[in-house]
């Protein structure tokens, strides 16, 4: 009885919230409800246009990029919202929900590429780019990146920002301790293959032993598996129609089998990527090095923080270049705004979008014009002992090869990577885990 | 409460007593019928429209979901009890549901036996009895997450306090995650830190309500404070018992914060499942998988799960001084 009578409380202080709340929504409304009365781009009321991203540490680094724009254009405010720094588990499945309910998602969303094949096959919850003029920005990119943008009706529904450039980030605090060289060019020198790598970990983890010299099976595992993708045929799980290829492509067995060695030498860290603990052993040297896509330079100076600039160095990655990461922004057609929406998008994805982004968290230009632009072909990077960030991500990227991403990558990924983190962790037998791998492959699948 | 409204008798017609005027013209039936027939149900009206809404709405959708295969912003197809058949088959989800059944029990049992003999001391004549009885409640008012993070890392494999401590002992490092015996001790005791205290103050204030000459006349027959708590206490308390074991079977099925928190925010709990909850299969199979259809099965399953297993404490509960 009191249980009810609590709750009957509880219902009306609901109910008064529910009305307050749509008041506020109403009192939103009003200006949006009048379109530009001009119809020239500046409407003639003051609209927000919410840009929802993802990432831990400077995640899309669109600080500066949103506050020029917000500058010059007062009439049509960006508000940018970091939603999560999970993009697989928390965002993704965010976004769906809001693309099913019909409402809730932002004006521009940003998409990473594990889940572009899966928004490429739902055109009917995109806005058309092409019909604000967007197709314009072909030319800017290269094919590859400007391809996946197409939904499979062939209309434009996304563009990119920044693309995965590889690298290999070290610690030269942790280089020195083990008498290894710290200078970049020596340390690209030491690992020109990965099984040098290999051999250089064996040599760090006798002299120190009590950090790793990888912090664990993801960062390896991707930057081999980008590799070995664009070796075959650009293919990660699925193959071009859209059957899994978990346990047929020889590239994904080969990054399997390289982090088993890696884990059964002892030199990983055996922390799981995006943890807490990955997170403070990144702060307190507990790991030597990380596989880094030029986004994660912004994971690691966010996260690590000012106390541990310039002990972080960037060096080539062994095995040549590679491709992991690099995302896309999109209007989701529920949009209110989707004109002024698309225009923001253009800004955010042109050249001074993409060099702001870059400046701010290193994140790789997809965009020709922008890598060509001074501020990033000659840049350097302060936090990093002032690495040339920019030529070394421009080296990487010449070469890269177009992937393929299936309609279920994202879920797939998830799920085998968790087999790899469980063998680097123990909670798996190595023997039994390539079986595990490919089973939990097939599931995720359907 | 004294209000003399009247919803139920239809027998009644107008509440005897001088009337203030000796016949409601026309429109003013229309008023006192409302004032005495309608009223009563507008008044609780909120809360049956809003458990509407959000209770039997959600469980008849949920039904109506489980029989597709529903895919998160994509194909729904209709497919009868199929999704119910590959559910009852999947190992992951029985591995979920033995996590969170021992996670319950090795959470539980303490957690009340505890409760029960922690109300017994504060109702005994203490100093500072009000603070003592206010400071056991203060976990419950800490955010179930912020709990979690602060044990988690507790809890840490690197860089964690119970490892330390451990360490001082000459035990090596527990990955605390990686086996099902430690992942459970580890979310037990987060789930017990909140919840005793919240339990002792319903046994306390239960236990208040016992008149003091039970236990003169026990004291006089010879009993001991022990046998006075066995023979007294637990058996006048048992109606309150029943209910704490109702409502802690219900949190401890639907157990998802703290296991989610304690397994870096994942819903797979653990890498291979060591301390996934049925909530968090629920979640997964839902909102990391986009299978709404197979989830919203689950969900249901869980619902009848919760149902048997609070039938049975019920019974074993009912049991308690019988033999007494």
């Amino acid at each position: 009885m009191m249980n009810n009578t609590r709750r009957g409380v509880l219902a009306a202080v609901a109910a008064g919230t529910l009305a307050i709340t749509a008041a506020a929504c109403g009192g939103d409304e009003a200006p949006a409800a009048a379109p530009s009365a001009g119809g020239s781009a500046a409407p003639a009321e003051k609209i927000e246009i919410t840009l929802n991203t993802f990432g831990g540490g400077e995640n899309f680094a669109y600080d500066d990029a949103v506050a020029q724009w917000n500058a010059a254009n007062p009439n049509v405010q960006v508000k940018y919202v970091n939603l999560t720094d999970r993009f697989e588990d928390t965002y993704l499945p965010q976004v769906l929900q809001w693309l099913e309910a019909g409402s809730g998602a932002g004006d521009i969303i940003a998409m990473d590429e594990g889940a572009m094949g899966l928004m490429a096959a739902r055109p009917q919850y995109f806005a058309d780019l092409g019909q604000y003029g967007l197709d314009s920005r072909k030319a800017d990119y290269p094919a590859f990146k400007y391809d996946v943008g197409l939904n499979t009706e062939g209309k434009l529904f996304a563009l990119g920002t920044d693309i995965g450039g590889m690298a290999m980030c070290y610690r030269t605090d942790l280089f020195e301790k083990a008498g290894l060289p710290t200078n970049r060019d020596e340390v690209s020198k030491l690992w020109p293959t990965w099984n040098d790598y290999l051999e250089v970990g064996k040599k760090f983890k006798a002299k120190v032993p009590d950090a790793g010299f990888v912090d664990g099976a993801n960062t390896v595992y991707n930057s081999v598996l980008a590799q070995e993708a664009g070796k075959n045929g650009g293919l990660y799980y699925f193959d071009k129609s859209q059957a899994l290829v978990v346990d047929k492509n020889p590239g994904v067995k080969a990054a399997f089998d390289y982090v088993q060695s890696l884990s059964s030498a002892g030199l990983t860290a055996k922390l799981r990527s995006w943890s807490e603990e990955w997170n403070t052993a990144m702060q307190k040297g507990g790991f030597a090095t990380m596989g880094c896509p030029s986004w994660m330079l912004g994971v690691i100076s966010g996260t690590s923080g000012d106390s541990n600039a310039k002990k972080w160095d960037v060096a080539a990655v062994p095995g040549g270049s590679g491709n992991w990461g690099g995302s896309w922004l999109m209007v989701p057609s529920q949009s209110k705004h989707p004109k002024e929406a698309a225009d923001v998008l253009n800004f955010l994805t042109g050249k001074d979008g993409q060099v702001a982004a870059f400046k701010e968290g290193g994140n790789f230009p997809s965009a020709i014009p922008a890598q060509q632009d001074p501020t990033v072909a000659d840049a350097k990077n302060a936090y990093f002992n002032d690495a040339p960030s920019g030529p070394i991500f421009a080296a990487s990227v010449a070469k890269l090869a177009p992937v393929f991403f299936g309609e279920k990558h994202a879920q797939v990924k998830a799920a085998v990577e968790e087999v790899l983190v469980g063998a680097d962790q123990g909670s798996v037998k190595w023997d039994e885990a390539w079986t595990r791998f490919v089973e939990e492959g097939v599931k995720a699948a359907g | 409460m004294s209000l003399s409204v009247d919803a139920g008798s239809r027998t009644r017609t107008v509440p005897p007593g001088p009337r203030r005027h000796a016949r409601p013209p026309g429109g003013r039936r229309f008023w006192s019928w409302l004032d005495l027939r309608a009223t009563p149900y507008l008044f609780v009206s909120p809360y049956f429209i809003l458990f509407a809404i959000f209770g039997v709405f959600p469980l008849i959708f949920t039904a109506w979901v489980s029989l597709h295969d529903w895919q998160l912003a994509g194909d729904k197809t209709f497919i009868g009890m199929e999704n119910y058949t590959e559910l009852l088959a999947d190992d992951k989800f029985w591995n979920s549901v033995l996590n969170t059944v021992g996670i319950f029990v090795i959470a539980t049992v303490p957690q009340l036996l505890l409760a029960l003999l922690l109300a017994n001391a504060l109702n005994k004549k203490l100093r500072g009895r009000l603070v003592l009885r206010l400071s056991v409640l203060a976990p419950l008012i800490t955010s179930v997450v912020a709990v979690a993070v602060v044990f988690t890392q507790l809890y840490g494999r690197d860089y964690g306090l119970v490892n330390w401590v451990l360490g001082a002992f000459g035990v090596d490092p527990i990955h605390w995650q990686n086996e099902k015996w430690s992942s459970w001790i580890a979310i037990a005791t987060m789930i017990d830190w909140r919840w005793t205290g919240y339990n002792a103050i319903i046994y306390l204030a239960a236990m208040q309500t016992i008149p003091k000459d039970l236990y003169e006349a026990a004291a006089i027959d010879g009993a001991s404070p022990r046998r006075q708590f066995w023979g007294i206490t637990v058996p006048l308390l048992k109606p309150t018992i029943i209910f704490t074991v109702i409502v802690s079977t219900i949190g401890g099925f639907t157990l998802f914060a703290e296991p989610v928190m304690f397994g870096a925010g994942l819903m797979t709990g653990g890498t291979t499942g060591q301390f996934q909850t049925v909530a968090m299969f629920i979640v997964k199979e839902g909102f990391r998988d986009f299978q709404y259809g197979y989830a919203a099965a689950a969900a249901w399953i869980l619902f009848l799960l919760i149902m048997i297993t609070a039938l049975i404490n019920f019974a074993i509960v009912r049991g308690i001084g019988r033999s007494r």
